[in-house]
């Protein structure tokens, strides 16, 4: 089980008639239905997987639209009271100066959510056409996203962190806004979305596409 | 599940979960890993002494999660005005109207979720590394524990004092408290016992429930 060099075509479980449990790895004959082992549904390909990959997708877009409009902090000192949204909590550090601090940001909330929602965008549509970007490169892709999915909680954590800790009395205090149960909402659906899709799809459209349909 | 007798797991293949590539199966040396020849997908990392490692280390992660959830997290100073809030509080800070729900969400994710993928690790492991036959569901606890991960997220939540700090760290001074160390230790532990962990051995060890 070392790695080789690539000696041209792996055989896939579906072309030995086999069904793999994505959960425990373990291969079932095809008509097999559940997993005796671990009792997750076996599917060898699950059409429905893009209906919910899609489905979450739209629902983290339609989130993440408020989240981004309603502030995500306010700030009460004895002088002034504001609220910030994500991108104008940025801006107002750049007045400020802190140029590196609103970059990262700017970076963290506003760049890798956008980014996720395109990525898995395009991996669900590659599946069904040609695509340009290799099977490796779009199988790093999905793994990227599946993984940072879960840090854009990070926002959330830290909203928490400041409004739990910055409470001090008249001088300075400040409390979440209405933002943040959307962002929360908008990644847990992106998860959600990202996890749903069937990452073997990929391999399975470049097969078709390099040596027509051998399977089925 | 049982109802056909004539449908048997081919236990001489290993298939890639990412890219359905079938392989045979030869296990790994201890230390080595098994890798997916097509996509790269890290199939088997046995380790000796595994099991035990992962018990001891999902005790003392059990007990960091309570001692830092109570005592002092952080706390700041500005002039003479103090404030000093645990873990637990941090969690609930969200108190108003519907953001409710975004408080049990946080409570869950860095601390609830986090203790039942301990507790149900251990539930899995010990009676395997004591050589006895599997605990009753422990196929179902195991199963639960897989799909819990990754809602699992204090070391996101650790990332995330830090980020905090910096935003507040002009405005007033922060200190850490006695829960602050212990959660730094607590989510290096949490890492370590999610690398340690071979899923294929433990699915291995649950499925031959005499023998070993």
């Amino acid at each position: 089980m070392e790695r080789a060099e690539q000696t041209g075509k792996e055989i896939t479980a579906r072309a030995l008639g086999l069904v793999a449990c994505t959960r425990c790895h373990l291969a079932w004959p095809k008509h097999a239905a559940t997993c005796g082992r671990c009792g997750h549904k076996l599917i060898s390909r699950d059409p429905k997987s893009l209906q919910r990959v899609w489905a979450f997708w739209i629902l983290g877009l339609m989130c993440y639209v408020p989240a981004n409009l309603f502030p995500m902090l306010q700030t009460r000192t004895l002088i002034y009271s504001q609220e910030d949204t994500i991108v104008g909590g940025a801006i107002e550090l750049i007045h400020y100066g802190s140029w590196s601090v609103a970059l990262v940001i700017l970076f963290a909330s506003v760049a890798i959510p956008i980014g996720k929602f395109l990525a898995i965008a395009f991996l669900a549509m590659s599946v069904s056409r040609p695509s340009s970007v290799s099977k490796s490169q779009r199988q790093l892709l999905y793994e990227v996203v599946d993984y940072i999915g879960r840090w854009s909680m990070i926002d959330i954590f830290v909203v928490a962190i400041l409004s739990s800790l910055v409470q001090l009395s008249l001088l300075v205090t400040i409390n979440p806004g209405p933002a943040s149960l959307f962002f929360a909402l908008s990644v847990i659906f992106t998860m959600i979305s990202a996890h749903s899709f069937d990452s073997r799809m990929i391999w399975d459209a470049q097969r078709t596409q390099n040596e027509g349909n051998q399977d089925e | 599940m049982n109802d056909t007798h004539d449908i048997h797991p081919r236990l001489d293949l290993i298939i890639c979960p990412s890219c359905d590539a079938a392989f045979k199966l030869e296990k790994p040396a201890h230390g080595e890993r098994a890798v997916c020849r097509r996509c790269e997908t890290v199939l088997i990392t046995p380790r000796r002494k595994a099991g035990l490692q992962i018990i001891a280390v999902s005790l003392a992660v059990l007990i960091l999660i309570v001692a830092a959830a109570v005592f002092p997290f952080l706390s700041v100073q500005a002039g003479s005005v103090h404030n000093s809030v645990s873990i637990l509080e941090t969690a609930l800070a969200f108190q108003d109207g519907p953001l409710v729900i975004l408080s049990l969400t946080t409570l869950s994710l860095i601390i609830l979720i986090p203790m039942a993928r301990m507790i149900l690790s251990l539930y899995v492991l010990v009676p395997i590394v004591r050589d006895r036959p599997p605990a009753r569901h422990a196929a179902s606890a195991f199963r639960l524990s897989e799909a819990l991960r990754p809602w699992s997220m204090a070391e996101i939540f650790a990332i995330g004092c830090a980020v905090a700090l910096i935003k507040v760290g002009q405005l007033v001074d922060v200190s850490f408290g006695p829960a602050f160390w212990m959660f730094v230790v607590l989510v290096v532990l949490v890492v370590v016992q999610d690398t340690f962990i071979c899923r294929w051995s433990v699915w291995n060890a649950l499925n031959k429930p005499a023998k070993r």
